[in-house]
């Protein structure tokens, strides 16, 4: 297994797939003369053309309902959005046209097409370019939401959201292209809707995905030492979500904290505990505990930026709480 | 062809050619028919417009007894721009509109049968049931819908003319809007985006001067909606839309261009509806006023289609009365069809949100 980054795990996944399939071409902002914002599609220019690897004019709205209109009749798009803090000025074609035309036309039109950027915050970018929106799409039946945390589930989810039928929203971690991590040699596709056990434990389930996945990564490590040990369930995908992952996780450890990246109200953890009190109540020895932003546009000064974010300082006092051990 | 009127029009209102609505001069009385059509291409022509109407008329008295709900929006008066444009371009070409889209789809081909059971909510319907009025969709036409977001759909059509040129095809996509739609953001994102990458994709405006309740004298800065064309270098033309070979006239222009050098092209279509925006407003008295319609009204598409075929001497009475009765009886057909369909099963509720498929 090759230790690639995160950002060179997606590319992997572009090239395979644009290889594997000529429907499938690849459109956004600065994607193919200039590598790309984030450099996601370097040398897919040079590899594949202007017809398949497409700048677009900073026009989210347009070049997403282009995206749709060319998924109608048959091709493949993937539609980069510079970041998902861009995306919001497309939503009505991701979830106007592209999540219900499907449905609104009786099954006769598919939207084989990705929506996908970099989603989060990254540092001191303030409070328009500092937000997590999985719960923004997650809500809306007809889309899948991805959202990977590893190298692996990166290239292995983009790879099965391209050659899905349906509109996937993939939002990857803007702090995470650098990040490193084993990926499967060869072809390596990671199922939508099934979550991963990152880490087996048995005193409290940490559910989380995307980026927070590093820090329950970091929490379990350091609370290993305190003889405390945490069972990581990544979900990976948040639409579907994996709650059979999450009941047999709480079957078993009793407790659970919810981690995530975005804001608390009707955020993911939300379901999640949903879920866990309907599916799991005579599982439960304490109250599930939420970890996330704080309820506040993301300030820009660093101390209040780290303030604001959930982080594993906070992860670790949420789940003392829920042992009773604080 | 002889010019002279023979007979009177079947219709019952007086001929009297004014100018087009928009003021543009266009003379209907001249006859003239640059797409070379044939006496029985004519015919259908007038064929399709009157079973938009009748069908349309029966829409109304449907809504009124409840058999269709929410809203419904309906075409009449406006015949002439869905006729026109759908005799002038291919089966393999895409058709994408907004939400008043009854009369393209039948226009287009579709069954009314199935369109009539869309709007009643049935199984039968085009989209059995979960579109409705706004919302019709039939892939054997390549018709891409019936869009409920103004605006939303015209860089989607756009999107359709990426496809196409991406494949190196020659089809072309039809895209419909009204002129309230020439306002907002995603009209220009896609005209700008048609233009800079050469897409087969004709724009057609149908202009009939309100949005919703607002005159377009009250929303629109120029009122000249064409020069909308100019600021994204794209060839625009605008067209009495009353007059069903002045609408084939224009759009064949607009074809060439679209297949031969493809570009795109922005047409104003100028017109009238006859009723109100939905079924919900009255039809004058409000925004507009009762004269105002019924100086419209005498520009009615179809008599002025019928009236150059009576001068002419190609129709009859008789023939007039013949192909009216048909088109009463298609829809009448299509009621019955409806009303007798069932309701989509309640299983149905949960299907075509996702598909299982991959490729």
């Amino acid at each position: 297994m090759a230790v690639v980054t995160y950002r060179d795990a997606l590319t992997q996944a572009l090239r395979e797939e644009l290889q594997r399939d000529d429907r499938v071409f690849l459109m956004g902002e600065e994607v193919a003369q200039y590598n790309g914002a984030y450099k996601v599609s370097k040398g897919l220019l040079d590899e594949f053309g202007p017809m398949r690897i497409v700048d677009t004019p900073i026009t989210e709205l347009g070049f997403a309902g282009v995206g749709v209109g060319a998924a109608m009749v048959g091709l493949r798009p993937i539609v980069e959005f510079m970041t998902w803090n861009f995306a919001l000025l497309a939503i009505d074609e991701v979830v106007n046209a592209a999540a219900k035309m499907l449905y609104m036309s009786g099954g006769q039109y598919k939207m084989p097409m990705v929506f996908r950027g970099p989603n989060g915050a990254a540092l001191q970018l303030a409070a328009q370019h500092s937000q997590a929106w999985e719960s923004w799409f997650a809500h809306i039946p007809g889309l899948k939401v991805c959202t990977p945390g590893t190298p692996a589930d990166a290239k292995g989810l983009l790879k099965s959201a391209i050659r899905d039928d349906n509109p996937v929203v993939f939002l990857e971690g803007e702090m995470l292209y650098n990040t490193k991590g084993e990926v499967p040699d060869g072809e390596h596709i990671v199922p939508m809707g099934v979550a991963d056990l990152k880490r087996e434990g048995d005193h409290c389930s940490v559910i989380t995905h995307g980026k927070m996945v590093l820090v329950a990564m970091k929490v379990a490590d350091d609370l290993a030492k305190e003889g405390i040990n945490l069972d990581v369930v990544d979900l990976r995908t948040v639409r579907p979500m994996d709650v059979e992952a999450i009941a047999r996780s709480v079957q078993k450890t009793n407790r659970a904290v919810v981690l995530e990246e975005g804001w608390e109200v009707c955020g993911m953890g939300s379901q999640v505990v949903d879920f866990i009190q309907r599916e799991c109540f005579d599982d439960l020895d304490a109250p599930v505990l939420r970890v996330h932003q704080e309820d506040v546009p993301m300030p820009y000064a660093k101390n209040l930026e780290r303030a604001a974010k959930p982080d594993a300082g906070k992860a670790v006092a949420a789940i003392k709480k829920v042992m009773y051990l604080d | 062809m002889s010019t002279e009127a023979k007979r009177p029009p079947a219709t019952g209102q007086k001929r009297k050619d004014k100018g087009a609505p928009g003021d543009n001069g266009a003379d209907a009385g001249q006859g003239s028919d640059a797409t070379g059509t044939t006496p029985e291409v004519r015919r259908e022509l007038l064929r399709s417009m009157l079973l938009q109407r009748r069908f349309e008329e029966r829409c109304a008295e449907a809504y009124a007894l409840g058999k269709i709900g929410g809203f419904c929006h309906l075409y009449i008066g406006q015949e002439a721009i869905s006729t026109g444009v759908m005799s002038m371009i291919r089966p393999d070409d895409y058709v994408i509109t907004a939400y008043r889209d009854h009369g393209q789809a039948l226009a287009r081909g579709i069954s009314p049968r199935a369109v009539m059971s869309e709007l009643f909510g049935r199984d039968t319907g085009t989209s059995g049931g979960k579109g409705g009025s706004m919302h019709i969709f039939d892939a054997k036409t390549n018709f891409l819908g019936g869009h409920g977001i103004v605006g939303g759909h015209v860089p989607v059509a756009a999107g359709v003319g990426f496809a196409i040129k991406y494949r190196r095809g020659n089809q072309l996509c039809v895209c419909f809007f009204g002129e309230a739609a020439v306002n907002i953001g995603a009209f220009h994102e896609a005209l700008n985006l048609a233009s800079l990458w050469e897409l087969p994709v004709v724009f057609i405006i149908e202009n009939n001067r309100y949005g919703m309740g607002t005159a377009i004298s009250r929303s629109t800065a120029n009122e000249d909606v064409l020069i909308r064309a100019k600021g994204y270098r794209m060839e625009g033309e605008s067209v009495d839309g009353q007059d069903v070979f002045a609408v084939r006239e224009c759009v064949g222009r607009a074809i060439e261009r679209a297949r031969k050098e493809k570009r795109p092209t922005l047409i104003e279509m100028r017109t009238y509806r006859f009723m109100g925006h939905s079924m919900s407003d009255a039809v004058s008295g409000t925004y507009r006023t009762k004269d105002e319609l019924e100086e419209n009204m005498k520009r009615d598409p179809i008599l002025v289609l019928h009236n150059k075929m009576y001068e002419s001497g190609e129709l009859t009475e008789g023939e007039m009365r013949k192909i009216d009765d048909e088109a009463k009886a298609i829809a009448q057909d299509a009621w019955d069809f409806a009303d007798a369909s069932p309701e989509p099963a309640l299983e149905k509720l949960y299907t075509d949100v996702y598909t299982d498929t991959s490729s």
